[in-house]
């Protein structure tokens, strides 16, 4: 099995290496970074003017808001990847005659599902830890601002795109190119907005708000994941700065259950099992 | 794959020798059996309770009109499609189980390769896919017996629709199967193409590996398969060998004044035939014994059903 997953694996990278899909990852990331560089920049000499605000440290306000920003981008580029490499394993390359010749041979269902989940995962977790740890070395760099838990932030930005590869290939089992995109991304925003609901709500101390967010990361993990990231990021930031960087736009998130990571990791092995049953049971 | 595999093939290899259309003899188990195979898509019963078997070394040609469910049968014998009801077993093993698709070769109708893959990666990853060992010598060898021997390194969006197909033959035989299920192999190929294909098919027949061909194109079906089926809205209605379906039309005799045609006449009457118009003083250019077409076989045994 070992041998199939790693063919299966090979032949999807290089499919994405051949079809430039990774090379136009590379060069819009490489300007998404260059930009990131100049906001960075700029934000950096601006916040001179926040001095005169008497305990805020304006360094830290800047630098957490900019690598909370980065890491809003990172997620939704990486489960861009994500979704594109993973939209049309199913139903999509059934539909387009490209999966039948593979499924006859003797490698089996189960083992080309792992294998594609398996080579998109790969390349997700890659691409988004490369990003965020490229977007904390510029705002370390250019504004002296480090985060004190990156590896932390990583980890769960990993995990997150990862949640989104099993929704996606689950969802191919089921669904046609478009409307497993279309569905994949609509799953994606409703739970960034069950998000920035848990952190309205909890700026407004509203019990309800913050119970939708809940269940909204319970159903959806990667926004409880990606939660859990961002709140790593800023926990240590206390005073006046914790204050302002609370109200920000990626401030406010909540620290998440002790449950969350073998939560997460259940999850995706139940969304893959579903996803198998499904595909084994499919006539293509 | 079991074990004795390789050496029942051997040995089936052995007892083919250089086997020729119609004289096909079973020697081990069918390749492809299936007993009262039923298929439903919803309401749609797209198979009625088949019943089919291809032996080994034997060349099957399943006809039918669109709908009839031909494709359907194909898919459940490589394990794309579970039979809603019945059984279907592969070389001795349940249609769609890991042994069977090991012993299975399959050309889809509507199939299509990556087009960045090159014609020799592609069969590079079905060999590995299929867990053959035939390396570079295999690849090479099923690419010049379907005509590419000069397109190795083309990839295959630069290839025409003919070309891909032959590419699509040469994928399906990778591993040496012992059964080769072909779903409209020629639909793309020019006659070259076909009477290439015809070789192969042949080919195959002469080292005992099982062929279920099907094809729309009845001549060419006539020409290569050993026994016809012909299905029609889910059922098999009728089976024979091509020249067993087919029906005497007469016989036809070129004189010098015209065609003078003796409808009720067979092969056996024409040295009669010949004698009495030579005794009439007629001059007799040529006889030819008129068969009806396997057309004419189709056609009447699907508007019938």
């Amino acid at each position: 099995m070992t041998a199939d997953l790693r063919t299966i694996a090979g032949y999807a990278l290089r499919e994405a290496l051949r079809r430039r899909v990774l090379t136009v990852v590379v060069v819009l990331t490489v300007a998404f970074l260059a930009l990131f560089w100049l906001g960075v920049r700029e934000a950096f000499d601006e916040s001179q003017s926040l001095s005169a605000v008497p305990d805020l440290e304006e360094q830290t306000l800047v630098g957490a808001t900019l690598v909370g920003l980065a890491m809003f981008v990172t997620l939704f580029l990486g489960t861009v990847l994500a979704v594109f490499l993973t939209l049309s394993a199913v139903r999509g390359d059934a539909e387009r005659g490209l999966l039948q010749p593979i499924v006859v041979r003797p490698i089996g269902r189960t083992t080309l599902l792992v294998a594609r989940f398996a080579a998109a995962s790969a390349v997700c977790v890659v691409y988004v830890d490369l990003v965020f740890a490229a977007a904390v070395v510029l705002t370390g760099a250019t504004g002296d601002w480090w985060p004190s838990n990156p590896e932390l932030v990583g980890l769960g930005l990993g995990a997150a795109v990862v949640v989104v590869v099993a929704i996606s290939l689950l969802g191919s089992t089921v669904l046609s190119t478009t409307a497993n995109g279309i569905a994949v991304f609509m799953v994606f925003g409703a739970g960034l907005a069950a998000g920035l609901l848990g952190q309205v709500g909890e700026a407004l101390s509203s019990d309800t708000l913050h119970d939708i967010a809940s269940i909204a990361s319970w159903a959806l993990p990667f926004e409880a994941l990606y939660q859990s990231a961002l709140h790593a990021l800023t926990e240590d930031i206390s005073g006046v700065t914790g204050v302002a960087v609370s109200l920000g736009p990626f401030g406010g998130a909540q620290d998440a259950s002790a449950l969350l990571w073998p939560y997460a990791i259940a999850y995706v092995l139940v969304v893959g099992a579903v996803a198998d049953l499904i595909f084994r049971r499919s006539d293509l | 794959m079991t074990d004795e595999l390789p050496e029942q093939r051997n040995r089936l290899l052995l007892e083919a020798g250089h086997r020729r259309k119609g004289t096909f003899r079973a020697v081990a188990d069918p390749a492809l059996s299936l007993s009262a195979v039923r298929k439903r898509y919803g309401r749609t019963e797209a198979l009625a309770g088949v019943d089919l078997e291809v032996g080994e070394g034997e060349l099957v040609g399943l006809l039918g009109p669109n709908g009839a469910g031909k494709s359907t049968l194909t898919k459940i014998a490589c394990g794309l499609v579970r039979p809603t009801e019945g059984t279907a077993t592969a070389c001795g093993h349940r249609a769609g189980s890991e042994q069977a698709r090991a012993a299975t070769g399959y050309l889809a109708e509507l199939f299509r390769f990556p087009g960045w893959a090159t014609a020799d990666e592609l069969l590079e990853l079905h060999q590995r896919l299929a867990r053959s060992d035939g390396g570079a010598a295999e690849r090479a060898e099923l690419l010049e017996l379907v005509g590419l021997a000069e397109a190795t390194a083309r990839p295959v969006e630069a290839m025409s629709k003919g070309m891909q197909q032959r590419l699509g033959i040469a994928q399906a035989l990778i591993g040496s199967p012992r059964l080769v299920l072909l779903d409209e192999p020629t639909s793309a190929l020019d006659p070259a193409g076909r009477r290439l294909v015809r070789g192969i098919l042949e080919g195959l027949r002469g080292r005992g590996i099982a062929v279920l061909l099907n094809s729309h194109l009845l001549s060419e079906v006539e020409l290569v398969c050993d026994r016809v089926v012909i299905i029609a809205r889910g059922r098999a209605i009728t089976e024979g060998a091509p020249e067993a379906l087919t029906q005497a039309g007469g016989v036809e005799v070129d004189l010098e004044g015209g065609t003078r045609r003796f409808p009720d006449a067979g092969r056996d009457e024409v040295p009669e035939i010949v004698a009495r118009l030579v005794a009439e003083g007629e001059r007799v250019y040529g006889v030819r014994v008129v068969r009806g077409t396997l057309e004419d076989a189709y056609l009447e045994a699907v508007e019938g059903t």
